[in-house]
C-alpha cells in the first residue's frame, strides 16, 4: 500500500508537467483552432533560454522572468504573426505541417547552435525528503505539483471570471459574433498565445531540474500532453489538468506493476479506451457536425 | 493528354531510366528510397489527400510491411510470397485502423492513427522473439525475378522503379473510378456524400486498407533495399514525415506524393553541405512553403493560372470600361430601336 501511494504520489507531480503542457493545447484550440505540434518544443526552448540567462550569471527567478518576456515575444507574438495568422484560413492540415516543419526547426536549431548533450538544470526547491504515514515525498515533487496546479487553475480562473478572459472565450466559442459585440478579436487570441508561452516556460522550469535540458526532451513531453488534452477533452481547459494527472500517475503505477519496456505505452492506451466511449474526451463537450 | 504533359511525362522517364547508370552506390541507393517512400505516400495520400482522413500512421504499416516479409524471408519463404503477405496484413489491419475513424474525425483521428503507429513500434521494439527487439533482423536478401538476380543496386532500382509505375497506374485507374469519385466526396462533404448514396463506412474503411496496402508493399521494398530492418524508421516521426511530404507536396494531386517524397528524402541530402545546420536548414524551409503554398507545391500552377486569369478580367474590365468611356464622350447615347418605347 504505502508502495502503491508512493507511486502514485509521484506520479501526480509529472502528471502536473504533463497538465501545464496540455493547458497551453487546449487553449490555442479553442482561441484559434490550432494544433501545434511544436508545444513540446515550446518547452524545450525556454529551458534553454533560462540556462543561457543562468550561463550569463542571473539568478534563477530573473531568468525566469526574462525568458517569460522572451517567450511571449518569440513563441507567442512572432509565432501567432509569423505562422498561424497567414494559414489560419487554409485550415489544419498547412498549419499541422507548418508547425511539425518549425518543432523539427527548432529542435535541430538548438542541437546545432547550442549543444547536443544534456544540461543540468537547478532545482527551484531546496532538496528535502518528508515522511508521511510511510510515504517519502521530495520537495521538488510536492513543490512542482502545488506550483503546476496553482498555475492551472489561476489560468483558469481568469478565463472564467475575468471580463478579458471571458472575451476571449466568446472568441473562441464563436468569432464572428465576438466582434460584432466589438471584441477585439485578434488582441484575445494573442493574449491566448501569450498564456500559452508563459505556461510553456513555467513547464520548462519545473520539468528540466528531472529530465535534463535536451534539445529533443520536447518529443516525448509532447507527445504525452497531447494525449493528456484528449483525454481530458481538447475543448476544455480543466480536462487538460484530469487527463494530466491521470497519464502520469498511471504511467509511474504502469512502469512499476506492469512493464517499463511499455510504460510510454499507458498514455495511448488510456486514450484508446478514452475515445472508444467518449470522443470528445472525460470533460469535452461535444461538438455538431456541421453540414 | 496535353503535349506538354506527354513531353515532359516522357523527358522525366527517359531521366528516372538513364540517370542512375551514371550515379554511384550512394546515389542509386537514394533514388531507390525516393522511390519506395512515393509508393507509400501515394497511399497516404489516397487517405489524406482523396478521402480527406487525418492518418498519422503510416509507417505503422510500413514497419509492419517490411517486418512481415523480413519475418517470412528468415523463415526460407520466398520474397514473392512475402510481398502479398505483407499487402494482405496491412489491408486487413488498415481496414481495423479505420474504425476509429467512423467514430472519430480530424484531430481525434490523427491522434488515434499516431497511437496505432507508437503500440505497433513498442511491439517492434520489445518483442524480441519476433522482430529482434532493438537488433533489429540483419541479412535480408533481396529477391530474384523470372531467373534474374535482383541483388545489384542498379537492378534493384529498376525492379522499384517498375513496382511504382505499376502501382501508380493502378491508383490512376483507381481514382478515375466511382470508387475513386466516392473518396473525393466523403472528403468533400461527409454528410453530402451520404445522403448520395455512399457508404461513408465502406469507403473510410477501404481509404485506410489500400492506403495501407501501399505503404505495406513499400515496406517490403525498403527491408530488401536496406537488407536491415530495427524498429527506428518506423517510429511516430517517420509517419509525420510521411504526412510532411503528402501535404508538402499537394494532397489530393495525384503527383503530389512524388514531388513530396523528393523534399523529404532528396532535400536534407542536398543541404548536407550545412553539416550540423542542415536539419534546422529543411525544418524552416518547410515553414516557409507552407506560409507560401498552402496548399503545397502542386497547386504553383494552379496559382499562376488563377493569377492569369485575373489580370485578364482585370484588363478586360478596364478595356471595356475604357471602351464604353470613348463610346460616351464622342457621341451622344443613340437610342436603340425599342428602347424609347
Amino acid at each position: 500500500m504505502t508502495d502503491f501511494l508512493q507511486l502514485f504520489f509521484s506520479g501526480l507531480s509529472t502528471g502536473a508537467i504533463y497538465a501545464l503542457a496540455a493547458l497551453g493545447f487546449t487553449l490555442l484550440w479553442q482561441a484559434s483552432g490550432t494544433i501545434n505540434f511544436a508545444q513540446g518544443e515550446f518547452v524545450m526552448l525556454p529551458a534553454f533560454m533560462m540556462l543561457a540567462f543562468m550561463n550569463m550569471g542571473a539568478p534563477i527567478l530573473v531568468s525566469f522572468a526574462l525568458s517569460v518576456v522572451l517567450a511571449v515575444i518569440v513563441l507567442g507574438w512572432l509565432f501567432k504573426r509569423g505562422l498561424v495568422d497567414p494559414l489560419f484560413k487554409y485550415g489544419m492540415m498547412p498549419i499541422v505541417v507548418a508547425t511539425i516543419g518549425l518543432s523539427i526547426a527548432m529542435r535541430n536549431g538548438v542541437r546545432a547552435g547550442f549543444s547536443a548533450e544534456a544540461h543540468p538544470f537547478p532545482s527551484l526547491f531546496p532538496d528535502k525528503l518528508f515522511n508521511i504515514a510511510g510515504v517519502t515525498i521530495t520537495m521538488a515533487d510536492l513543490g512542482t505539483f502545488a506550483f503546476a496546479l496553482v498555475l492551472v487553475l489561476i489560468t483558469q480562473a481568469f478565463i472564467a471570471k475575468t471580463v478579458t478572459g471571458r472575451a476571449m472565450q466568446a472568441v473562441a466559442q464563436n468569432t464572428e459574433s465576438a466582434s460584432v459585440l466589438g471584441i477585439n478579436v485578434p488582441r484575445m487570441i494573442f493574449y491566448t498565445f501569450a498564456i500559452n508561452a508563459v505556461l510553456a516556460v513555467a513547464a520548462a522550469m519545473l520539468v528540466t531540474p528531472t529530465y535534463l535540458a535536451k534539445f529533443d526532451m520536447g518529443e516525448s513531453l509532447g507527445t504525452k500532453a497531447f494525449f493528456a488534452a484528449i483525454i481530458g477533452g481538447f475543448n476544455n481547459s480543466r480536462g487538460a489538468l484530469l487527463g494530466g494527472l491521470i497519464v502520469g500517475v498511471c504511467e509511474n503505477l504502469a512502469a512499476a506493476y506492469i512493464s517499463p519496456a511499455y510504460k510510454d505505452a499507458v498514455a495511448l492506451v488510456i486514450f484508446m479506451v478514452v475515445i472508444l466511449f467518449k470522443p470528445q474526451g472525460l470533460l469535452g463537450k461535444k461538438v455538431e457536425r456541421k453540414v | 493528354m496535353k503535349k506538354s504533359t506527354l513531353i515532359i511525362s516522357l523527358v522525366s522517364a527517359l531521366l528516372l531510366l538513364i540517370v542512375p547508370n551514371f550515379l554511384k552506390n550512394y546515389g542509386i541507393y537514394l533514388l531507390t528510397t525516393w522511390l519506395v517512400f512515393i509508393i507509400a505516400t501515394m497511399g497516404l495520400n489516397l487517405t489524406v489527400g482523396y478521402a480527406g482522413q487525418k492518418s498519422l500512421g503510416q509507417a505503422a504499416f510500413f514497419g509492419i510491411g517490411a517486418y512481415t516479409v523480413a519475418i517470412l524471408m528468415k523463415a526460407g519463404i520466398s520474397f514473392w510470397i512475402g510481398l502479398p503477405a505483407a499487402a494482405l496484413m496491412c489491408f486487413v489491419l488498415g481496414v481495423i485502423l479505420g474504425f476509429p475513424a467512423l467514430r472519430v474525425q480530424t484531430i481525434y483521428l490523427a491522434f488515434a492513427t499516431l497511437g496505432f503507429n507508437t503500440a505497433v513500434w513498442l511491439v517492434m521494439r520489445n518483442e524480441e522473439w519476433l522482430t529482434g527487439g532493438t537488433f533489429g533482423i540483419n541479412n535480408i536478401a533481396r529477391p530474384g525475378l523470372f531467373g534474374y538476380s535482383l541483388e545489384g543496386n542498379l537492378p534493384y532500382y529498376y525492379f522499384v522503379l517498375g513496382v511504382t509505375v505499376i502501382l501508380a497506374l493502378l491508383l490512376a485507374a483507381l481514382l478515375r473510378s466511382p470508387w475513386g469519385k466516392a473518396f473525393t466526396a466523403l472528403r468533400d462533404n461527409p454528410i453530402r456524400a451520404e445522403s448520395l448514396g455512399v457508404d461513408i463506412r465502406t469507403y473510410t474503411l477501404l481509404s485506410f486498407a489500400i492506403g495501407a496496402v501501399y505503404a505495406g508493399i513499400a515496406g517490403a521494398l525498403f527491408a530488401s533495399l536496406v537488407q536491415f530492418i530495427e524498429p527506428a524508421p518506423f517510429t511516430v516521426a517517420a509517419s509525420i514525415m510521411m504526412y510532411l511530404m503528402v501535404v508538402v507536396g499537394g494532397p489530393g494531386y495525384f503527383l503530389g506524393p512524388v514531388i513530396g517524397s523528393a523534399v523529404g528524402v532528396l532535400l536534407p541530402e542536398w543541404l548536407r553541405f550545412a553539416q550540423a545546420w542542415y536539419l534546422f536548414i529543411f525544418g524552416a524551409a518547410v515553414v516557409l512553403l507552407m506560409i507560401w503554398l498552402p496548399d503545397g507545391l502542386l497547386s504553383i500552377p494552379e496559382r499562376l493560372r488563377a493569377r492569369r486569369l485575373a489580370k485578364e478580367a482585370s484588363a478586360a474590365r478596364q478595356a471595356s470600361g475604357l471602351a464604353a468611356q470613348q463610346a460616351q464622350t464622342a457621341k451622344p447615347r443613340e437610342v436603340q430601336p425599342g428602347e424609347a418605347a
